[in-house]
């Protein structure tokens, strides 16, 4: 394997991640506040279909993603009602937003663009386009025949789009908002003891909805990022599961946001792999198999989850609704 | 001026207060003078809790007015109770574990919406009230590392720390050994001497008398009287909670000793953890003879239970009237001790000795469920277990006497009535019994204690385990303290007192 192919291979690494990355945090933010959410997939799909739609119908990319968001708000916002209003089994809310947005997507691309479930393919400013930083490299050849610190910055710094750089950005600003504001400290509060938080003064019901709403929004994000960066536009079940392996990074990194940032990253790096199987064979000199490397994240949460590797202790108040008692 | 320096720091104004047919408080009046403790006490369901978090902003009040230093003051939220110089510490604290010790103290209560600045302020102000009132605690301490006590200063310092004037304790000395309970009614006094005004809620008729000035007693709901605690006396206190004569002191004579029934050599038990909870223990307890443990809880009286009766491993040796008794494999379990004699009324009633959701006819038969007299062929006969769960239901004089109510419908008192009918009508050679009266009303308790000592006088053995001392002393021939997994020592119950056996249960040997 030469040089150009491994930065090939974290070039793609960094695009897959990106959705896990976002929808990950997103998650983080939800179940921080006590509120576990395993409709993130559901939440990716809406958003991946009304940004789609909605630029391919306006041309614009920007309100394609505000629609994106709004559609991962809204479901959010039943999420929302269903578990902190209406005190329900978050588990049982998640499960019917996935299904509702795996149905709806469809049926809805079906109805407005009658092209089998898809939205129309988007170009030009229907998407988000690679930004080329200046000086970089843009074509393969010129990059191939580059010095290795040109290759870095050409391939793999450069040449992604606006979201990737706003994703990563999300990281130190999560971390931020979590550790060294008011806002976080709540927040962290009201999932590991509502009691508290509420004997306080402070809302337990307004902290949980802020908490699921930027829940919304980032999942919002993920979902724009899929359907009008990463691919050119909307198929069906395009989340293709990132929502789940969101939440398996999300207990990798223990809750915590650098760490979601490596745990996406790692999950991320699987999936680049399983699109270049002849990389894996030239390196270890043996076959894997595709899904093996697809079911990797999957099966390294459940080593952790058995405690092998430290301990995944979730926020205690997770998945409880708020009752106050006498 | 001179009107201002004597009105009440609280005055509660014919508050009523409704949970649907249920009143919780009627029309209740009482003035709270400032600089003093005020002490409520009151049976379980007298509406004490209720009134106190209506005082705290968390429920509303049907009607009724609330006066704080004189004025007039409306509490919708506890952010009010708060602004009110009202702070309240709950029976079960309210602290974020994995948190510090300084950022349970600012939540809720930071300066600004970065907490650089809030935590460095509230680093100083904590200092200087730690050294105010005696309330050291290390402000970068986690929570779950700091001791039940420790956590009780830092409920307190945190409503010091939003300039509380006026202080609800809601049955503090519920965790805390005798010396910590001790240290806390210091602390009080000491914030009392600086004019802060403090509610004592307890159901422990010596605390009141110990720590309060002043004392008003709540039953059914309604405030019975308020009296100077000098002015009185327990038995009136007891007889005011309950509405009748109550015999705070168990009758009982000197026991009769049998055999030995239940021998217990080098027990063990290591949990999942692998942290040794028994770390050998030997016991035994005679036929006729009540041997209590005691100790402050969570040093190892659980897992000595739980062991016994059946429902978790242990090595060592355990006879019962000099058989063996398996501590391990599958004759280790509930059914089979308690086919060998061994009733079981658990520390826990709501999780382990009983469903709630059941019905007092279905909870009466577990565990006895292959009693010949419950089957009919290869059913079960309902009708005899409703039947007998009747009868039994009317000699431990279970209220109200229906055997098709769930066990969650009855008060903490009728449902260990339920429990210990179940488990004593059995005739057993030996009974396990753990915090018989926890959250049982005074009028039961009297009652189960009671039919203890009548099964001890018919010759049985009994080993009872309790957090309240008083109780272990009044009903214990023997007592046996337990501190971090081993006994600290064995006394006769007449020759030792709460002092001797409090330092024993910190672990001070004597």
């Amino acid at each position: 394997m030469d040089f150009f192919t491994l930065i090939q291979i974290l070039d793609a690494t960094v695009r897959l991640a990106i959705p896990l990355l976002l929808a990950c945090l997103a998650g983080l933010f939800s179940e921080r506040a006590g509120i576990f959410d395993i409709g993130l997939e559901g939440k990716m799909l809406a958003a991946a279909f009304f940004s789609a739609a909605i630029a391919s119908m306006t041309g614009s990319v920007w309100i394609g993603l505000l629609a994106g968001i709004a559609a991962s708000l809204f479901l959010s916002g039943v999420h929302g009602l269903a578990s902190i209003t209406f005190r329900g089994n978050q588990l049982i809310s998640g499960v019917a937003i996935n299904f509702l947005a795996a149905g709806m997507t469809v049926l809805i691309a079906q109805s407005w663009f009658s092209q089998g479930g898809r939205t129309p393919s988007l170009s030009g400013a229907e998407r988000f386009n690679p930004i080329n930083f200046p000086g970089a490299l843009t074509t393969t050849n010129e990059v191939k025949a580059a010095s290795p610190l040109m290759q870095v910055y050409s391939e793999l710094l450069s040449g992604h789009s606006l979201l990737v750089y706003f994703a990563l950005l999300t990281v130190p600003m999560t971390w931020w908002l979590l550790y060294r504001t008011r806002f976080g400290l709540r927040l962290r509060a009201v999932g590991e003891n509502p009691a508290a938080v509420d004997t306080a003064g402070v809302s337990v019901v307004g902290l949980r909805y802020a908490a699921v709403a930027i829940c919304g929004i980032l999942c919002g994000i993920a979902g724009a990022y899929l359907s009008t960066a990463l691919q050119a536009g909307f198929v069906k079940d395009m989340s293709a599961g990132r929502g789940f392996i969101a939440l398996a990074a999300l207990i990798f990194a223990k809750w915590r946001p650098w760490h979601a940032l490596y745990a996406t990253f790692l999950f991320g790096l699987f999936q680049a792999l399983e699109l270049r199987p002849d990389v894996i064979e030239a390196v270890i000199g043996m076959k894997i198999q595709g899904q093996f490397l697809g079911a990797l994240p999957y099966i390294m949460t459940v080593v952790i989850l058995a405690g092998f590797v430290g301990k995944a202790i979730p926020p205690r108040a997770g998945g409880e609704p708020y009752v106050k008692e006498r | 001026m001179n009107n201002a320096t004597t009105a009440p720091a609280i005055e509660l104004k014919g508050i009523s207060k409704a949970f649907g047919p249920v009143q919780a408080n009627k029309d209740i009046s009482i003035r709270v003078m400032p600089g003093t403790i005020h002490g409520i006490i009151g049976e379980n369901g007298a509406g004490k809790s209720t009134l106190m978090s209506i005082l705290y902003g968390f429920y509303k009040a049907d009607k009724g007015e609330i006066f704080i230093g004189g004025q007039k003051t409306e509490i919708p939220d506890s952010q009010a109770a708060i602004a009110a110089g009202i702070g309240m510490v709950f029976q079960h604290f309210k602290l974020v574990e994995n948190f510090t010790v300084l950022e349970n103290i600012i939540l809720g209560a930071e300066d600004g919406r970065l907490l650089k600045p809030s935590l460095a302020k509230a680093r100083k102000s904590l200092l200087e009230l730690a050294a105010e009132y005696e309330l050291n605690v290390d402000p970068d301490a986690l929570i779950e590392e700091i001791g039940v006590g420790m956590q009780q200063r830092v409920e307190i310092l945190k409503a010091l720390y939003r300039q509380a004037d006026i202080l609800i304790l809601d049955e503090p000395t519920g965790v805390l050994t005798p010396s910590e309970a001790d240290q806390l009614f210091r602390i009080l006094g000491r914030l009392r001497e600086e004019g802060k005004t403090i509610i004592l809620i307890t159901h422990k008729l010596r605390e009141i008398m110990e720590a309060t000035d002043t004392v008003s007693v709540m039953r059914r709901g309604e405030m019975t009287a308020t009296v100077k605690t000098e002015d009185t006396s327990p038995e009136k206190l007891a007889e005011l909670m309950v509405g009748r004569k109550v015999l705070l002191q168990v009758d009982k004579t000197p026991p009769t000793l049998g055999d030995i029934v239940l021998d217990v050599q080098n027990l063990r038990v290591v949990d999942e953890q692998g942290v040794e909870r028994l770390k050998s223990i030997s016991l035994n307890v005679r036929a006729g003879e009540i041997l209590g443990i005691a100790g402050v809880a969570g040093n190892g009286q659980s897992e000595l239970l739980e062991v016994l009766g059946g429902y978790a491993d242990g090595t060592g040796s355990v006879t019962l009237n000099g058989e063996a008794i398996d501590l391990t494999g599958k004759y280790s379990d509930g059914k089979t001790r308690r086919a060998r004699g061994i009733a079981h009324v658990p520390e826990d009633r709501q999780r382990e000795g009983l469903i709630m959701d059941y019905s007092a006819w279905e909870n009466t038969a577990f565990g006895y469920h292959d009693d010949p007299a419950y089957q009919s062929g290869i059913f079960i006969n309902n009708a005899a277990i409703r039947q007998d769960t009747e009868e039994k239901m009317e000699r431990f004089d279970v209220r109200p006497p229906n055997p098709r109510l769930s066990a969650k419908n009855f008060s903490g008192g009728n449902q260990q009535k339920i429990v210990l009918a179940r488990e004593i009508e059995r005739n057993p050679d030996l009974l396990l019994i753990g915090q018989p009266t926890r959250g049982v009303d005074i009028g039961a308790i009297e009652f189960i204690h009671q039919q203890i000592v009548a099964l001890r006088d018919q010759g049985k053995a009994i080993l009872l385990v309790s957090v309240e001392l008083e109780e272990i002393l009044s009903l214990a021939d023997r007592v046996a303290v337990m501190f971090d997994g081993h006994i600290m020592g064995e006394r006769a119950a007449g020759e030792t007192d709460e002092k001797e056996l409090g330092l024993m249960m910190a672990g001070v040997e004597t």
